[in-house]
């Protein structure tokens, strides 16, 4: 498994290169879990957190490859970075787990989330909400004469600022499916 | 070559073509088919245990003893649960184990069956990996990766779920062949790292070698390997409770156990040292002791095969992802390739510091009056034993760290403990276990009376299977360690520590057709000791000892290394309220 294997630039590099600083300072990361696609492999997951009391603050999960049964399980958690350090061993030792990679430490990545949040409102909240809709380029994607439901990508903090701006204006329901996140370049 | 055969009549071939000869286990109506292969075969003997707990703590103990995987059999629902503490059991102490458990079919999987249990769901948490079969074709494969991962990397106890229509279809068995497993754990350290601890090594003025677990797994060459390297250095060595054998008790460099009931010169070396090489030991809590003390003074290089392992606890200055054997091998070429060099002056002063140690002589007791010191009873197992093909095995309480304190092992796999999880009723069916691996070999279970009515059912076991196991029961009514720590925690409040309405135990083995032998005073003890040994047979050693003796020495919850108790003098209001909560 590669995160055993000890290649420099992830979970994969050297544990001789990961001296932690044991720093008390929480941090929030974002881990990519390369899994093979079988039963039970998301609770294997879970059961990992919730087993060692880790935090999980979204975590989103899809296949990914058909053919090679694989599936990226994307998490976003907290912590120490030696309690992030081991979250990542910890997966790593997985036996379902083929790669961890962690996101905020390994260069740029780019993160996306996509969010529906339904508005109900008359007049010129109804309005406000449309307007600031398009400034954030969310889409309509239902309607009626007093709601609607806007459907927004965006990095997490970007969906955040939005439910802000709609909470005043009739904010009723929100769904998010949580981060997919990938590394830029190759 | 592939085969056409039934699910049932796969496992059988796999586990002859796992070189499997043992498999621990008891029947049920999801796992009838493979009894019914295991009837109609002579390849493979089935120990028939008394309880599934059983069955999976005697795989232990004789996956420990050969270091081949332990192989067990049970079936689904209570089967299954019942084999939980195993698993767990084996989890802690990476113990490579293969559990088969028959499950309700597939078609009735979800529908709350008789005897149907999520148990891939329930073992999940408690084994390294599990499988759910619902294909014929697939069971094979599945049941030889099984044996890959149990084994690779840091080994673990695995599960594999076979519900009974697959057990009953044909399929397509696949033979045996060269994992294609993405699970390869790395065995080879960073050379980079292995060169650094070498180079620390050569400078340490006050060097320790801490050993653990991880050594005897990696098997017989990092034993050898071990020896070597301290041989060559001329450091101190200790070792963890599951490390016990790696280097010899005989031997010049063996300072004792660490750890909480450690020896004094083990700690006190561990706390003041100034290099640290842990070699497959995973700083437990057991051995740090207070971490914010622990150790204050040393730079830490720490060989773990298991990269979470690293950092957990205690921060690895010179950390090696890597199998102890490869490891240490790559450390004695590099060191004698720069020269075999230590700081042998620095190196004298620091033995005579740890001579001064070993002088308080911590282990020392007074066996008088007509009542058996616990120490003294060890003392004269080890006497009269110590010449023999031995193999112990233990239960959990004081006795298992008298055990520790006062037999010596000379080799590794000769000492089968439940170190991590410290599971009450281990020891008996270990040593069934380990009496299957080792057929001619004196194979003995020190236990507390308390600990071994938690499996004596196996005695049924052990008679009909003609186990000789000797079980040597440390009887002092009580459960000890926990009467202990009321004294030191809890006001000397007895709370249910005390065992009430015991069996008489020469009466007990008796009942099974075994040997019971009763011994109370200490002039009697040699001989009953050598009528134990002489006994062709399993043997109930009722051994009635000191109620209230105490296990030292201790360092109490939440203290450092360098506040070790030594007696009972020591100990009034040692534990503040912190130390307390601790277990």
């Amino acid at each position: 498994m590669s995160a055993l294997k000890l290649k420099k630039g992830s979970t994969s590099h050297s544990a001789y290169n990961l001296r932690p600083t044991f720093s008390d300072v929480e941090e929030k990361h974002t881990l990519a879990v390369l899994v093979e696609n079988e039963p039970g492999v998301l609770a294997r997951v879970i059961g990992l957190f919730s087993g060692r009391g880790y935090n999980i603050e979204s975590l989103t999960v899809a296949e990914v490859d058909h053919q090679g049964h694989l599936s990226r399980i994307t998490i976003v958690t907290t912590g120490t970075p030696q309690v992030i350090e081991q979250i990542k061993a910890q997966l790593g030792r997985i036996v379902s787990v083929h790669k961890v990679n962690d996101l905020t430490v390994e260069g740029p990545s780019v993160e996306r989330e996509l969010a529906m949040f339904k508005v109900s409102g008359k007049g010129d909240q109804r309005v406000e909400a449309l307007r600031l809709a398009d400034i954030f380029r969310a889409n309509v994607v239902d309607s009626t004469l007093e709601s609607f439901v806007f459907e927004i990508t965006g990095a997490p903090e970007k969906i955040d600022a939005f439910a802000d701006l709609m909470r005043p204006l009739g904010l009723i329901e929100v769904a998010r499916t949580g981060v997919a996140a990938l590394p830029r370049g190759d | 070559m592939t085969r056409q055969m039934t699910g049932a009549k796969m496992v059988v071939q796999a586990l002859i073509d796992q070189g499997v000869d043992t498999v621990f286990g008891y029947p049920g109506g999801a796992v009838l088919p493979i009894y019914d292969e295991v009837f109609q075969q002579n390849s493979i003997r089935h120990i028939l245990v008394r309880h599934e707990q059983g069955a999976v703590h005697a795989a232990e103990g004789y996956a420990r003893a050969t270091g081949k995987p332990g192989v067990c059999l049970v079936t689904s629902g209570p089967g299954a649960t019942n084999a939980v503490t195993g698993l767990t059991d084996a989890l802690m102490d990476s113990i490579p184990i293969i559990v088969l458990t028959g499950q309700v079919p597939t078609f009735m999987i979800g529908s709350d069956a008789f005897q149907e249990a999520d148990t891939v769901g329930i073992t999940r948490p408690c084994t390294k990996h599990n499988w759910l079969v619902k294909e014929t074709d697939k069971l094979s494969g599945v049941l030889h990766e099984a044996f890959h991962v149990a084994t690779a990397g840091r080994p673990g106890p695995v599960l594999v779920d076979i519900p009974k229509d697959v057990q009953f279809a044909t399929g397509t068995y696949q033979p045996k062949k060269p994992s294609t497993s993405h699970y390869k754990p790395q065995v080879k350290g960073d050379m980079e790292a292995i060169t650094e601890l070498v180079a620390a090594l050569e400078t340490a003025k006050r060097p320790i070698f801490y050993t653990g677990g991880g050594v005897i797994n990696s098997g017989p060459a990092a034993s050898q390997l071990l020896r070597e390297l301290v041989e060559a250095t001329g450091f101190p060595i200790t070792s963890t409770l599951m490390g016990l054998g790696c280097y010899p008790a005989s031997g010049e460099k063996w300072i004792g156990m660490l750890g909480m009931h450690g020896l004094y010169e083990a700690n006190m070396a561990m706390h003041d040292c100034d290099l640290m090489i842990n070699i497959g030991a995973r700083f437990d809590d057991r051995i740090t002791g207070r971490i914010d003390a622990f150790s204050p003074k040393s730079k830490k290089a720490h060989i773990d095969i298991d990269p979470s392992s690293i950092n957990k606890v205690i921060k690895a200055d010179i950390p090696i992802v890597g199998d102890v054997a490869h490891v240490l091998e790559d450390v004695l070429k590099v060191w004698k390739s720069r020269g075999r060099k230590t700081n042998a002056e620095a190196l004298d002063k620091w033995w005579a510091r740890i001579d001064e140690w070993k002088k308080i002589n911590c282990l020392k007791f007074e066996q008088k009056g007509k009542v058996i010191k616990p120490q003294y009873a060890l003392s004269r197992l080890e006497a009269l034993t110590k010449d023999h093909d031995r193999y112990i095995c233990t239960e959990v309480g004081q006795h298992q760290m008298w055990a520790a304190q006062y037999l010596n092992f000379e080799d590794p796999n000769r000492w089968m403990t439940s170190g991590g999880l410290g599971t009450m009723g281990y020891g008996f069916p270990a040593s069934i276990g380990v009496q299957m691996g080792h057929p001619d070999a004196l194979v003995i279970n020190v236990a507390g009376e308390a600990s071994w009515l938690m499996n004596m059912q196996e005695l049924g076991t052990a008679m009909q299977f003609n186990l000789p196991v000797k079980q040597f029961i440390l009887n002092n009514e009580r459960l000890g360690m926990v009467r202990q720590w009321q004294e030191l925690l809890h006001g000397e409040r007895y709370s249910h520590s005390w065992s009430e309405s015991l069996p008489d135990f020469v009466k007990l083995a008796d009942a099974f057709g075994a040997k019971g032998i009763l011994c109370s005073d200490p002039d009697d003890l040699d001989d009953a000791i050598m009528e134990m040994i002489n006994h062709d047979g399993p043997v109930l050693f009722d051994c009635l000892v000191e109620k209230h003796e105490n296990c030292f020495p201790m360092i109490p919850s939440g203290k450092a290394h360098n506040e070790m108790l030594l007696g009972e003098a020591e100990t009034q209001g040692v534990i503040d309220a912190k130390g307390s909560v601790l277990v």
